[in-house]
Order: C-alpha cells, then structure tokens, then sequence
C-alpha cells in the first residue's frame, strides 16, 4: 500500500511468473515426471508417426520368414504369420492410445458432471444416484465388458470406448462429488446464491474451476488403467478388430510361444504396455504432488 | 535472568521451511529462555513464525521444515539432534502441547475415555488403572462428570469441553513444559475465559513452565509472566509482559498496541491507527532490521544494518537502533476523513424486524433458535450483534438476506415494505440492497476468478448493467476501495487478507446496498489489518449512508462501530440499546458477564462474572428467564421465583435502551458498581 503502483504490478506479477517458474522446476527436477515423459511421449510420436517409420506394413504377412528372432531385417523378429514385430509394436500404439484416451475423456466428463450434481444438491438425488454407481462399480470392468460386447455380438472398439468410460464414471463421480461437497460449504457459492445466480453457472464457472485439480489428477490415473483395461480385453479377443495391430491380442496371439523359444513376439508387446502403463502412473504421481493433493 | 537451568531454551535458533523447491527462513536467530514456572508468551502476526517455534520446541517441524543453524535446549540438555525415540520419549512424558482446534486434535472415531487412557497406557499403566486416573484428569480439568463424558465421542462435546479434553491430556504425564499453539481462538470469550482460568490453576498447583502462543494481546497479558513479540520470524522485542504492553520500545509492538480498539474507543471519536504495507513475504532477503518497509521512524542505517537486541534495562530487550523514540513515534499517516459523523441523525427506519422466529426440525425435534425478534435499523447506522456462539446471529443475519425462510408470521420490512423471506422472490433492487461481507476473504472469493471478474460479476447481477459497463463500474469500486487498478487481474491468492476482504466489501457495494451484514469481518485479519478494514467501512458509511448490522466476537471492535448493541443468549434478544449505554451499564446480566470475560489489554482489572454450566439445549430452553440457570445475579436478586417460571419481557429500562431481566435496573445497577 505504501509501494508506488508500478511496483505493485510488478510485485504481483512477478510472484505469479516465479510461483509458476518454481512449480515447473520442482517437475523438471522430478526424475519420475521427466521419466514418465519420455515414455509417454515415445508412444505419442509413435501413434503419430508410426505408420510412416516402419520398415514394412503391419498387416503384411510373409509365409516365409515365420517365427524369426529380431535381426537386422527384423530388429523385433516376427511372428508365427511372418509378421514383422517391431511394426505392430511401433503401430500399435496408436489403437490403444486413441481408445484409452477416449474412454478416460468420456468418463471423466461423465463422472464430473455426475458428481458437481449430486455433490451440489446433495439430499435424496445423492443418495438414490451414489446407491445405483455404488452398483456399477460393485461389478468387475471385464465381467461387464465381456457381458456388453457378447450382446453386441463380438468386437466392437466404440463399445470397448464406451464401457471403460462407463465403468470410469462412478469413481469419478465419487472423487468430484467429495471434492464439489466441501466446495459448495464456502462462502464464494453463497455470495453467488446471494446474487441469485442461476444453478448452472454456479456448478460450472463457480465450482468446477475449484474442482479441476483432483480431476487432473484423476483422469491421469485412469488413463492408466484404461491402457490395462484396453490391452486385456484385447487379449481376452474382444474389443478390437481381429488383425489389426494391437498390443493385447499380440500376445494373446503368440505367448503359447514363449515356451518354445519365439519370447520376441510376446515380449516386445507386452513390454509396451508395461512402459506406456509405467509412463502414464509415473506423470500421475508427480502432477497428485505438484497440486498437493 | 540470573534462575537455574532454563526449562526450555532456543539459542540462536533458525529454521526454514522448503518450498517449491527452495529454502525459506521462516525463524531468524532467535534466543528465547523459559524459566521452570515460567509463562512465557509469544505474539505476532500470522505468517510470524510464532507456531513453528512452538513445533521447533517440540522437536516436531513439517517434513519441509528444518533448523538451519542454532539449538534448542530442554532442562540444559541439547534436543537439536536427538534421535527420534529419545524425542518421542520426551514428548510422552515431559513436554506437551495443546494445539487451537481442540476438535481436530481428538480422534474422531474413538470416545473420549479411550483417547485419554491411551496417555496412562503409553506412560505405562495398567487398563485399570488408566480408567482410573482418566476420570481424574477429567475431574482436574474441571469436567463434572467423568464418566458420561468419557463415553461420548469428540463431536458430542462443546468448543471448550473438547479443549478441557486436550489439556485433560496434555496435563497427564505431568509435563515440566506445556506449549500452547492458540488454545482459545476458536472459543467464546466465555468458554475462554474459562478455559484461561484452568491453566492458570493448573499452573499454580504444578508449576509447569508455559510456552504459550497466541494474537491475542489481551490473552497474554493474563496469561504470562513474559513475552516475546516476533516479527517476520524475528524476535524484535521481549521483557516482562506488564514493561512490555505498557512501556515497548519497537515501532512494531508500538503500532501493533495502537491498531487495537480499545478503552472505549468509538468511531465518531477517532480513526484507528494502522501500520502501513505488509509483512515481508516468506524467506525474504532482509539485510537491515526486519520492520524497515513499514517503521514510520526508520533512518538510513535501520536499511542496511540489523540491529542487537539490546538491553533497555530491567530485562526490557528491543532490537532497534530508535527504541528511545518508539513510545513517541508519529501516528501513521491516514487520509483525512470528511468531517461527517457516521452515525445517523435522522433516524427514519431502513430495515424492521417484527416478529421473527426460526424453528429448524431436528430429528422430531423442534428447535427454536430465533424466538420473536423485533428491531428495527436506521438509515446509515450500525448495529452490533453480540451473542455466544448458538445464541442465533448468524440465523437472524441469514434470514435478513433471505437465505433461510423463517417462520410463518415473521416480518422483515425495508422502507416499510415487506421483504419476501425467499431471495428468489424478491426483486433485483431488494437483492442487491441487502449483501454480506463474510468472515474469512479465502472462502468468499473464488480463488480461480480474478479480481476485477468477481467484483464486476457481482454488478452485472446486482445492478444489472451490461458486461462493459459492469467491467468499468467494478474498476471503479475496487479503486474506490484503494484496491489498485494493477491489481484487478490477479487471482486472489496473490493478495493479502486485508485486501482480499477490500475485493469483498468491494463486491457487496456492487449493488445499490442499503444493509450489508458484517459476519465477522475482520477476525480472520491480523490487528494492523483489521484497523484498516474497520477505517474503511466507517468511511464507506459516512459516504453512501449505508447501514451494517456488524456481527463480532470481539466486543473492542463491536463498540468501536456500533451505534447501537442487540445481545442475543438462546435466539432472544436480551439487552439493546445504544453503544454507551450496553458497554457501560448497568448491563444485563449476561451482557454482563460477556463484558467481564475479555481480558484487558490495558491491563485494567475486572471483576470476573461468571456464568455457571453451558449453554442449554435450544429444543429444551430452560422455564422462566432461559438465562436463569446460568445468571449470575439471580440468587438474592429477590426475584428468584420470577425468574424461574416467567419469562420475562424486552422492557424498555431507560430511554432506548431494552432489557429482558425481572431485576429492576436500580438493583442491577447497586449489584453491577461494587
């Protein structure tokens, strides 16, 4: 107060710039975040550039050069229908990240709003809406999967999509709701009521804002568990197009081998899920501790 | 201090908190001795560094904490860098601590009889005996009866029965040390008082040495033999507390005694004196004295050079190099207000209240915590709303905003017409004429909105302007509330709590307020803080006219802005009146003993009028007068049988000034002078 204006701007903006500078610091130094990054990233260049890096196509079957081991022709060897591993690898990314990632949104957007609702009115809507996800989340994600995609009549990857996200929306529903519930007992929501603003501005440019960090963090943590879940069902054969170039169903595919010597074409793949699934939980951990929460 | 081996002391100690990855003194060279039996009083700001003394002397810092350099001694022995089980050790059996909130200090899952055996267990006692010498802690902490109470769990017990719990538990091992973080802030003056009283006793009976803490001037100079007063993490002044409060010689202790309503002072009579600026923010670079930026007497080497803590004599340190000139120093500047009283001279009522009861259903229960209420309000005035914490202000302040509906046969009226009791029913101009400034600035503003959008929101509500327009007009407010127009796009995060609470009074103004309801407003704020805000809404009165029904523990700030006073005890009004007249009796019993249980910080003694037992169950008011149980002037009022089987009325005993008491006011007025 007693500092000339132009300090005062100064000061302010300043703090902000440093307070963001110090946070980005504490990530970068954080060697689980620059970890996770990399491997995050590696399979997002992958997805995008993939099909055009590749010594060959995925899908190009080559009766002759069956069950070889990685060499220079085939750093990855290839598979039991002379598939090159290394290309479905590579390729492979981008299904599962396309999937996961759709799934993860509709979810969180799902449960979001789910849980800015009920968390808002709370009373009887709460208690009947938390009972009936209560239920869905009471049932296992392959059982409900496997019941969906066997009405459906087979493998469906917009069904696969939609029942992850479905199955994603009641826990995060549950976090949003607790976060929403402590949220709405401030002051700030009051004053809005106060100036009779409609519910839905209040849940949505007055709450939802306040509410983002747990959302972050939680829709991290499922994307992760979406890749799981993706890469099993593929496994199990369902949810995905038969052939196409997909980590799961590659080693559904080709892990009887493991015990006769062909490793490379269950190892390769299933290593990608591992370090895209690391990746992802990795990044989780350090954003969970960046907003401290 | 030529005593014994100090019971605690911290030699040159600093510690620093890490945060976003670097290191932050949050402790400067500090060198505190506690005698044994000694009370020892740390005050400060927020932000001082005054709790992470208290945890340093517990060897207990936050994982991001640690001591740079110095040590802390327990009875002579160096606990610096004692291994975890020796602190832990210590902790069971000769140092404890009371922290402020005494309900987030018991477990909630466990009853109160387990919790407190669990201390005789740890010190090595049998299951038996543990219950045992549970229900006499108990007894010693004055809690009738032990044993319901140790059978109830944590949120089935009052602010201060919790708080007798925790130094129930504190006291157990019979500590040499008791460090106490804020052990009353959160609690009624009278539940305070109460509580202060117990460890006082306590003390006597067992001359623990106290390290106690707290904002509280008042509290401290009851409390304590000496005190340190710490400024941005710095020990600026110590001595004995009656030198020290009557006599400091630093500029901040100066400013700080200064910004503090007291003695009657009223806001026709005089402005409250405010230290400028802000504290320093935390682990910032401070090669001079710590206090420079805001010292209205500073000089050129206070910039560059730190002052000693020097001896003043008689044990009276003060670390500035001007601490002669400190008693005298210039008030600090303040504009020169309009020379208009705040308070109204044509009294045509603005708001009246006929009438209003609340009755919330609980269970099957039916508990009435507003019973006909009936005031009224004057164009530019203030009233104050005094009550312990359950005696129904914040009930009777939400029914004027319409949050809640009261019951049926209430009336609230402005300007004569009715208000509708649902916000949603009454017009824009009636919405925004009545608004709120709430009590903590953190939770009012939304933290994800820049200023100038919450500020202009509001008026694009309230006054109904268009979005340019609004932007403008909020530019405009904020600047009026010497919110700088280069602050307007930062979140509020990045302000400091008095002008967060500016961009609140500044967003109730949005409107064309008539009534604002002050719920507490200032007592999240630190006391420089507070003095400012209080200036500010004084000047906003005398400029717009408007009116403020002013709710406040705190009854310094209550009288300072008040024209007039309503004392509520169980949701009835009990004593109105005007300021002088409430403050300076005769008073209402009740009134009475709320204004006997604030400590002084003037130190004046007051004859302590308790009142017994606490406060009754609203669904179950007690017969007669609902203060009889608990009065402390019914027995041999000769009215007694009065008392206990009818209520009385809200009389009017003198003119404009209402009691609800069956002693007449000439005998209030013999029992009240001796």
């Amino acid at each position: 107060m007693s500092s000339s204006p132009i300090s005062l701007k100064h000061t302010a903006a300043q703090e902000r710039r440093t307070m963001r500078k110090e946070r980005i610091a504490v990530l970068r130094s954080n060697k689980a975040f620059v970890a996770g990054v990399i491997l995050v990233g590696f399979w997002i260049l992958c997805a995008i550039v993939g099909n055009w890096v590749v010594p060959q196509r995925p899908e190009f079957l080559d009766m002759m050069v069956t069950d070889l081991p990685p060499s220079g022709a085939h750093w990855f060897g290839t598979d039991g229908l002379g598939r090159d591993v290394f290309a479905r690898v590579i390729v492979g990314s981008r299904e599962i990240l396309v999937m996961a990632s759709l799934a993860t949104v509709i979810g969180t957007v799902c449960g979001s709003a789910i849980g800015l609702v009920t968390g808002y009115f709370k009373g009887r809507l709460d208690l009947f809406v938390m009972r009936i996800l209560d239920a869905i989340s009471a049932l296992p994600v392959l059982v409900i999967a496997l019941l969906a995609l066997s009405a459906v009549g087979g493998s469906s990857a917009v069904i696969t999509v939609l029942i992850i996200g479905f199955v994603f929306t009641p826990i995060i529903a549950r976090t949003v709701r607790a976060a929403v519930l402590g949220e709405s007992e401030l002051d700030y929501v009051a004053a809005a009521r106060l100036r009779t603003e409609k519910t839905p501005y209040i849940l949505f440019n007055e709450i939802l804002p306040n509410v983002l960090p747990p959302i972050i963090v939680e829709f991290t943590i499922r994307l992760g568990y979406a890749v799981f879940a993706i890469a099993t069902l593929s496994f199990l054969g369902v949810g995905v197009a038969l052939g196409s170039p997909n980590w799961g169903s590659q080693v559904a595919e080709n892990y009887s081998g493991i015990f006769i010597d062909t490793w490379w074409s269950t190892i390769f793949p299933a290593a990608a899920i591992a370090t895209l699934a690391i990746g992802i939980n990795l990044i989780a951990d350090s954003v969970m501790e960046a907003f401290e929460l | 201090m030529t005593s014994p081996t100090p019971s605690l002391e911290l030699r040159n100690l600093s510690v620093s908190y890490r945060v976003r990855g670097i290191e932050r003194s949050v402790l400067r060279d500090i060198s505190i001795s506690i005698a044994p039996g000694e009370a020892y009083g740390l005050v400060g700001e927020s932000g001082c560094g005054k709790s992470t003394a208290a945890f340093a002397a517990m060897r207990y810092l936050p994982r991001n904490g640690s001591i740079t350099s110095g040590s802390i001694l327990f009875e002579g022995n160096d606990i610096t860098s004692l291994d975890e089980d020796r602190i832990k050790d210590l902790r069971i059996n000769a140092i404890s601590m009371v922290y402020q909130n005494p309900v987030n200090a018991l477990n909630p899952t466990l009853r109160i009889g387990k919790q407190v055996a669990e201390v005789f267990k740890l010190l090595g006692k049998s299951e038996e005996e543990s219950i045992e010498l549970t229900k006499e802690a108990l007894r010693k902490v004055q809690i009738a009866e032990p044993a319901s109470v140790m059978g109830r769990y944590p949120h089935q017990l009052s602010g201060g029965m919790a708080q007798r719990v925790v130094i129930a538990m504190a006291i157990a091992s019979n500590p040499r040390l008791l460090v106490m973080d804020e052990p009353t802030t959160g609690l009624d003056a009278t539940v305070e008082a109460e509580v202060l009283d117990l460890v006082r006793d306590l003390r006597r009976e067992s001359g623990t040495s106290v390290l106690f803490i707290s904002h509280n001037l008042g509290v401290i100079r009851t409390m304590c033999d000496r005190i340190g007063v710490l400024y941005a993490g710095s020990l600026v002044e110590e001595g004995p507390t009656e030198t020290v409060l009557n006599a400091p010689n630093h500029p901040y202790t100066v400013g700080l005694l200064r910004c503090i309503p007291k003695g009657g002072l009223n806001k026709n009579s005089e402005r409250l004196d405010t230290i400028a600026g802000t504290p320093p923010s935390l682990g910032a670079n401070l090669p001079g004295c710590v206090f420079v930026d805001r010292c209205t007497i500073a000089v050129d080497r206070c910039k560059t050079e730190k002052p000693e803590l020097v001896d003043n004599g008689s044990g009276h340190f003060s670390k500035c190099f001007l601490s002669d000139q400190a008693v005298n120093m210039p008030r600090a500047k303040v504009p020169v207000s309009p020379n208009a009283q705040a308070t109204p001279t044509s009294k045509s009522p603005l708001l009246e209240i006929e009438h209003l009861s609340k009755t919330f259903t609980q269970d099957t229960n039916d508990v009435r915590v507003l019973t006909d209420i009936a005031l009224s309000l004057g164009e530019g005035e203030t009233l104050g709303l005094v009550g312990e914490s359950g005696s129904g202000k914040t009930t009777l302040a939400r029914a004027i905003l319409g949050i809640i509906s009261p019951d049926e046969g209430s009336t609230i009226s402005m300007h004569g017409k009715k208000l509708d009791a649902l916000l949603g029913k009454r017009s824009a101009e009636e919405v925004g004429a009545v608004q709120i400034v709430f009590q903590n600035p953190d939770s009012a503003l939304n933290r994800r909105h820049t200023v100038a959008r919450i500020v202009a929101r509001a008026v694009q509500k309230l006054a109904g302007k268009s979005r340019e327009e609004s932007e403008e007009l909020a530019q405009n407010l904020l600047s009026d509330m010497s919110v700088d127009a280069l602050l307007h796009s930062v979140k509020p995060s990045q302000l400091s709590g008095g002008l967060k609470q500016r961009v609140a009074i500044a967003r109730s103004f949005a409107g064309k307020p008539e009534l604002i309801v002050c719920d507490e407003p200032t007592s999240a704020l630190d006391v420089s803080v507070q003095a400012n805000i209080l200036n500010l809404l004084v000047d906003l009165q005398k400029r717009e006219r408007v009116s403020y029904i002013f709710i406040s523990h705190d009854l310094g700030v209550v009288r300072y802005i008040s024209d007039r006073i309503a004392v509520l005890y169980l949701g009835r009004l009990m004593e109105l009146g005007t300021s002088e007249a409430v403050f300076n009796g005769p008073h209402h019993p009740y009134t009475e003993a709320l204004l006997s249980s604030v400590p002084a910080i003037d130190g004046s003694q007051r004859v302590r009028i308790r009142l017994g037992g606490e406060i009754p169950n609203p669904s179950k008011p007690p017969s007669g007068c609902v203060l009889h149980p608990r009065c402390p002037r019914v027995a041999g009022s000769g009215v007694e049988h009065l008392c206990t089987s009818v209520e009385p009325p809200l009389a009017e005993v003198e003119p404009g000034h209402f009691m609800r008491c069956h002693i007449p006011l000439t005998n209030l007025e013999k029992l009240q002078s001796k």
